[in-house]
């Protein structure tokens, strides 16, 4: 510990698609990496928060927000991530995802189920011949404190398991001491464990803090080969925030101005109600543009938002609200 | 790119709500009265349609208003203790909170403005700048202008159309609050909410002709700022008729302030937060259709970050959406009348011939009403009428520069000196960049804020005098 890594992984290691000859030099080594990400533009933050609040006074009526509940629900990750998880547990979850509405076979089915890494091969059974995604979460979360071969073993048994998708959590620790080097290096490492499977990088951005280290850090994310960069882990208080998100859905953007390859977001936590949903929808559609607004894109890491999407659902449809008793409970 | 997967439904907020007239008619002494001008007929500028007649004042009007505020000055007003006045001042303050969405679906009719900006901009700021002003009525000996500051008198007030209700707020909070009666001349394009306030007026119980309100054109505005009853003239408009009021009023003893155009430089710097510049920018010179003062018309920005900057902002531009003001989705409304529409055509033809090159955001514009699309002007020069004369539409100017004097230099060669705007990550740049900006208001790493405690106005020929915070009391009192 203590010795900063001399050399960064390059992306001739396997790491992901060719970053252009204007971005592999920043992930030469240590230094260059500092340089790049310091580099950034700064985000003002009252700047940034008057943006979203005027975003958020965007009005969605009648049939586009019945396309954004659709829409959403094809979105979301449908996740249970606690010490209580069960086999039976999660086979309820997964038959919510499978038919989130028993009594209306044409609500779209959820993009992915979100588990433990054990519980990964329940989640297979249930979900065989569908077409949603299994992920799972890894590498130590929801601290990420463990060493690399505990986080690389845990990654590797889920993917054995049979998931198509990871969740990975950064080093925070090591992000805020400045040891971007060795971030990066996990991360390139981790999507080597991954094999065929997603990546989607966590960044807990409850935990950097400020602004500009989430821009940083979800660059440093896009930079290793993130597949997506997800908000956090849903364990650390705030999660998600449309700020946040905002930065990110911006960092997409920009990156496929740069190297034109598409990286998706996903906000994870506390978004429980379809008025919230609605919002982040915006924020995709205006902030990152119309080509975001797809589950290959964007997604929701969510519990309880399905229930209250399929409950406005059928308020947009039968033309009253029918209450919580009328959704399953799962 | 896959445009259009999701078009939002149309999300106007009703008209109803308005609770429009076929008929407006003049306020004098506490009175809704008829004018005996020709009555005038306001347009919807979204539709073209006549919303409403409007009375309006023939110079025996302006007598009479005159007289009536005089009468109320000499006999109650200028004589009421100031924690007196106070009460009508925070009671009219609560009058339009409570009437704030009629008055914000009203002006968006009138004006062309959209909703989402006159309901959370204009009205509330207007409603903040009677509490603010109520808040000094009582305390006028501790501003700083001696211990016991007189009223002017009777003062005669003319405001623009761009924020109609906004600019009566902050022509008529700090008069009362210094002890002074008015006769105010709103817009002739957009009178209507300035009538609506004088409802309100009559519900605060206001007692009779401490404000007048006289509906009419330019010429009303003559007689009132010329009439021999007034003791002080406050414009706001265009600097052409500020001269001419100037050139009126000289010799004759009367006070005068004025806030004339701009055409403010938002300077941006490599080491901005560019993100928050784009969108800085784009508030700068696309809110309020650009109608605004103030507006950031030119952009300076440093040449090493020009070309990144310039695509992030017509990204951004593209995603603003222009039609129907009343549509709460609405981001860019109507041009206030076809006569602006005119000049603004007439402007960015000019920056066209001399060599400018136009980027207009591909939006979709209604056929009907006076719609113009948001418009950058890149490849500007200073010696392009573009970058010198005020448009006051919903186009921008960008200009580049190399250091940070030649910035103020280009900032600063204008013959206005409304506002200015400075983006950089860099504090001691701020401060540097601000001491030596010619203008009134210097945002940093923001622009377009308002708020009721910090003094508005400009330099040149863009005016004098301060409307706004303790300093804005001083148009109002007799120091």
């Amino acid at each position: 510990m203590g010795v900063p890594s001399t050399t960064v992984s390059t992306v001739a290691d396997g790491a992901g698609p060719a970053l252009p000859a204007s971005l592999a030099d920043t992930i030469r080594d240590d230094a260059a990496l500092r340089r790049f990400l310091h580099g950034l533009p700064g985000v003002d933050q009252v700047g940034l928060e008057q943006r979203v609040a005027g975003l958020a006074t965007r009005s969605i009526k009648k049939a586009a927000k019945l396309w954004a509940i659709d829409t959403a629900i094809r979105m979301v990750d449908l996740t249970t991530l606690e010490g209580a998880d069960t086999p039976g547990k999660v086979r309820s979850l997964c038959a919510k995802a499978r038919r989130p509405d028993p009594e209306r076979p044409e609500v779209p089915q959820v993009a992915a189920v979100c588990v433990y890494p054990d519980l990964v091969e329940v989640a297979v059974a249930e979900l065989a011949g569908t077409n949603i995604g299994i992920a799972s979460v890894a590498t130590a979360f929801p601290s990420g404190r463990a060493s690399r071969g505990v986080k690389l073993a845990d990654t590797r048994y889920a993917v054995a398991a049979g998931a198509t998708e990871v969740d990975m959590v950064i080093d925070r620790g090591a992000f805020l001491s400045g040891r971007y080097g060795e971030v990066f290096d996990e991360i390139v490492a981790v999507r080597q464990a991954c094999g065929e499977a997603h990546l989607k990088v966590i960044l807990e951005t409850g935990e950097l803090a400020t602004y500009d280290n989430v821009r940083r850090a979800s660059w440093l994310a896009l930079l290793a080969g993130a597949d997506f960069i997800k908000t956090s882990t849903g364990k650390v208080s705030p999660a998600a925030t449309l700020p946040v998100t905002h930065l990110m859905l911006q960092a997409v953007r920009d990156w496929r101005e740069q190297t034109g390859q598409v990286r998706g977001v996903k906000p994870a936590g506390g978004i429980r109600t379809t008025k919230d949903a609605i919002r982040y929808l915006v924020a995709v559609h205006e902030v990152a543009g119309p080509a975001w607004l797809h589950p290959d894109r964007f997604r929701f890491g969510a519990s309880s938002l399905l229930n209250d999407l399929l409950m406005q659902r059928r308020t947009q449809l039968e033309g009253h609200y029918s209450g919580p008793d009328y959704v399953t409970v799962d | 790119m896959t445009d259009n997967v999701w078009e939002y439904a149309p999300a106007p907020e009703s008209r109803e709500i308005a609770n429009l007239k076929p008929n407006y008619r003049m306020f004098v002494g506490g009175e809704f009265v008829d004018g005996t001008g020709e009555p005038l007929k306001s347009v919807n500028p979204a539709t073209e349609e006549v919303l409403a007649e409007v009375a309006t004042a023939a110079p025996s009007d302006v007598d009479r208003a005159v007289a009536a505020a005089r009468k109320a000055y000499d006999e109650l007003w200028g004589r009421m203790p100031g924690a007196e006045r106070a009460k009508y001042l925070f009671r009219i303050a609560r009058l339009i909170q409570e009437r704030s969405r009629e008055l914000a679906v009203l002006e968006s009719l009138d004006n062309g403005k959209p909703i989402k900006e006159s309901r959370d901009v204009d009205i509330p700021t207007a409603a903040a700048h009677f509490f603010h002003h109520a808040g000094w009525a009582d305390k006028l000996a501790y501003a700083g202008y001696g211990p016991e500051p007189r009223p002017v008198g009777v003062a005669g007030q003319v405001i623009p159309w761009n924020f109609p209700l906004l600019m009566a707020a902050w022509k008529i909070a700090p008069a009362l609050a210094c002890g002074n009666t008015l006769v105010l001349k709103p817009a002739e394009t957009t009178p209507l909410t300035a009538l609506v306030l004088a409802e309100i007026l009559q519900q605060a119980e206001l007692p009779p002709g401490v404000v007048n309100i006289l509906p009419g054109a330019g010429d009303v505005g003559a007689q009132l700022v010329q009439h021999s009853g007034i003791d002080k003239v406050a414009f706001t408009g265009s600097t052409e008729v500020g001269k001419e009021i100037q050139r009126s009023l000289a010799g004759t003893g009367k006070r005068l302030t004025l806030e004339l155009g701009g055409k403010a430089a938002n300077v941006v710097f490599d080491d901005a937060p560019l993100d928050q510049a784009v969108e800085g920018i784009v508030n700068g010179i696309f809110f309020n259709q650009g109608h605004v003062c103030c507006a950031g018309s030119r952009l300076l920005v440093q040449e090493s970050v020009a070309d990144e900057l310039l695509e992030k902002l017509r990204y951004r531009v593209s995603t603003l959406r222009l039609g129907d003001p009343l549509d709460k989705n609405t981001d860019v409304g109507a041009i206030n009348s076809k006569a602006q529409l005119e000049k603004i055509r007439e402007l960015t033809a000019s920056g066209d011939a001399e060599g400018a090159e136009r980027w207009t955001s591909p939006c979709p514009v209604p056929e009907k009403g006076f719609f113009f699309a948001p418009t950058v002007f890149s490849n500007v020069h200073q010696a392009m009428r573009i970058a010198r004369e005020e448009i006051f539409g919903p186009v921008l100017s960008v200009l580049t520069f190399r250091t940070p004097t030649e910035a103020v230099t280009k900032a600063n060669n204008t013959p206005y000196g409304l506002s200015a705007g400075v983006w950089t990550e860099k504090g001691s740049r701020i401060f540097w960049l601000a001491e030596r900006m010619r203008a009134g208001v210097v945002w940093a790493n923001t622009f377009n804020r308002f708020d009721p405690s910090a003094p508005f106005g400009g330099y040149q020929e863009s005016g004098f005098g301060r409307e706004g915070g303790r300093a804005g009391l001083e148009a109002y009192l007799d120091v």
